[in-house]
């Protein structure tokens, strides 16, 4: 008996190889997980669609009438499956992370040749494809009740996925500093929450005095959610660049963070 | 070839207690290698370096030339673990957990399912394959854990307390499974409580005690270092005093259970003959403790008084 794998990841194409088949098995393991407990991963995000749509859009949005000159019902539309999106990244991430660390399987990673940044980039591709599976699931919720526009396709996929991926990593980076499963609500509840709310989702901040619409602009779900509404419907409070821009930066210094956290493995190993 | 190799390894942990205290140890390639020690003598720890688990403050590690500092990756994908905890996913399939484990190790789906099968089959848990593990046994948790350490046929298989609270009927067919993978070139390090076990299966054998090795030898050597071993000898007609032994000490446990100590110098056929010669008949003899055993437990104790 031998092993391929150990002779072979001398060469740099079988060591490539055996990281993407790395990558992928994590992907699919998420998957696997996502629509195991699907009660809990897809179907909240729709019934809370729904019920946005019904209350925000129809019920509060006819008294409202138009923001940015576009109908209220419309208006909310993007900023709510973008709430969805950052909402179930960041929850997959965190929690399957953090379930690993609790259940103690992080060590079959751990134990594995596997590098810590293909560790981290499966995850945050769990993440993102959570993201994404409910991001659809609640838009074609409300393209059946509301005739959304796209206008820039390429744009609502592009803020789409760097804004999961971006709470994807928070969500990895909250796993693994927390040390019990009340540390991995925290944030969703007292940092997150507050963000999106206050992250233009519901109006434009062009409405709010000065004071306030300055101290939006520190919150960073604001670009990605004007980014995203961008696409659909071509308005936005903040330059769509400027915003892809902070995006990227937003990535970048997470994904640093957290494969170099890995490697240390804070709270993981001893 | 060593498959592993460590030198002068050190582990403090964060409340500094010193778990290892600066092993020396080297495990050839082949060997079925027992690694013995009491509970938080170092063993998991020393385990926890290998496989990257625990960071080392000190010395260093190699599995089959590829140090853990310098070649990693190299390293971990020529070990397979069997923790000594349950540590898989417990709400995930056996199959799952052992496919996605290969995957783990760059094993591509379709072999990693081939293999999958061979080695479920192999521990009996092909039935089971289908059904959330959380509801398997205890024995069947080792051996799935056994199963997902094989799956990318690693060259080094590390048991790290493989049949702790397993019957003996499962146990028994664990070590004739484990020492076909032994024999088909699979080198093992194997620590255990049943020193039964390790003197069953391994050839070499290290003691470790308060993170220091205090033994390492063949098998057979360390046993020789016994001087003297305790024999129960079950008599067919009742005694109602110890016979007459001159030499070899002897007790009277009951009326038909005898028990003689025997050293290195003394030999069994002359204990015989005597008993014989007194006209007592014996039906049965076994050792009162495992050898293994009794020479662990005067190691260790000896390692304490000093």
């Amino acid at each position: 008996m031998n092993t391929v794998v150990a002779s072979d990841t001398a060469r740099p194409r079988a060591l490539g190889r055996a990281r993407w088949i790395g990558f992928v098995t994590i992907l699919i393991r998420e998957f696997q997980r996502i629509i195991r407990i699907w009660p809990q991963t897809i179907l909240p995000s729709a019934v809370t669609a729904t019920l946005y749509l019904v209350i925000f859009g129809s019920v509060i949005g006819r008294r409202i009438g138009t923001m940015d000159g576009i109908p209220y019902m419309l208006y909310i539309a993007p900023g709510l499956i973008m709430q969805a999106v950052i909402i179930n990244s960041y929850n997959n991430v965190v929690s399957s992370f953090y379930g690993a660390k609790f259940g103690r399987h992080i060590e079959e990673l751990l134990v594995s040749p596997l590098p810590s940044w293909i560790i981290v980039s499966g995850y945050v591709a769990g993440g993102v494809m959570r993201g994404a599976m409910v991001g659809v699931v609640v838009s074609a919720v409300w393209m059946f009740f509301t005739r959304l526009p796209v206008l820039h396709p390429t744009i609502i996929m592009a803020a789409a996925v760097l804004t999961s991926v971006t709470f994807s990593l928070g969500g990895f980076l909250n796993a693994m500093f927390a040390r019990s499963f009340d540390q991995i609500s925290i944030i969703p509840t007292f940092v997150l929450t507050p963000l999106i709310y206050f992250g233009g989702v519901f109006y434009s901040i062009n409405t709010l005095p000065a004071w306030a619409r300055h101290l939006s602009l520190v919150d960073p779900i604001l670009y990605m959610v004007n980014s995203f509404r961008f696409g659909f419907l071509g308005v936005s409070d903040v330059g769509v660049w400027y915003a892809f821009a902070i995006m990227l930066v937003a990535v970048t210094v997470l994904f640093v963070a957290a494969v170099v956290l890995l490697d240390r493995s804070s709270g993981i190993r001893e | 070839m060593n498959a592993l190799s460590i030198q002068g390894l050190t582990k403090v942990y964060g409340n500094g207690v010193q778990a290892l205290k600066g092993i020396d140890l080297s495990v050839e390639e082949g060997d079925f290698f027992a690694l013995l020690g009491p509970n938080g003598a170092g063993k998991t720890t020393l385990i926890g370096i290998v496989t990257s688990l625990v960071r080392k403050t000190s010395g260093h590690a190699s599995i089959f030339g590829h140090d853990i500092d310098d070649a990693l990756e190299q390293a971990k994908s020529c070990i397979g673990v069997v923790p000594q905890e349950i540590n898989f996913n417990q709400f995930e399939s056996p199959e799952t957990i052992v496919v996605n484990q290969a995957g783990f190790y760059g094993i591509p789906r379709a072999l990693a399912r081939a293999r999958a099968e061979q080695y479920l089959k192999q521990l009996q848990l092909w039935d089971k394959r289908k059904h959330a593990s959380r509801a398997l046994s205890g024995g069947m948790k080792r051996r799935l854990m056994i199963a997902r350490a094989l799956m990318h046929e690693p060259r080094l298989l590390i048991l790290d307390e493989p049949t702790a609270g397993v019957d003996i009927e499962v146990r028994r067919s664990m070590w004739e499974f484990l020492r076909a993978i032994n024999q088909r070139g699979t080198t093992i390090i194997l620590t255990t409580h049943y020193l039964e076990e390790a003197e069953s299966l391994c050839r070499n054998i290290a003691i470790i005690d308060r993170g220091q090795i205090i033994a390492r030898d063949r098998m057979s050597n360390l046993l020789r270092r016994l001087h003297t071993e305790t024999f129960v000898l079950t008599l067919r007609a009742a005694l109602a005093q110890p016979p007459p032994l001159a030499g070899y000490p002897v007790q009277l446990v009951d009326e038909h259970t005898l028990e003689v100590e025997i050293s290195t110098e003394q030999n069994v056929n002359d204990l015989f003959a005597r008993l014989s010669a007194l006209g007592i008949e014996v039906i049965s003899l076994r050792n009162k403790v495992n050898r293994l055993e009794e020479i662990f437990i005067r190691l260790v104790e000896k390692g304490a008084a000093a």
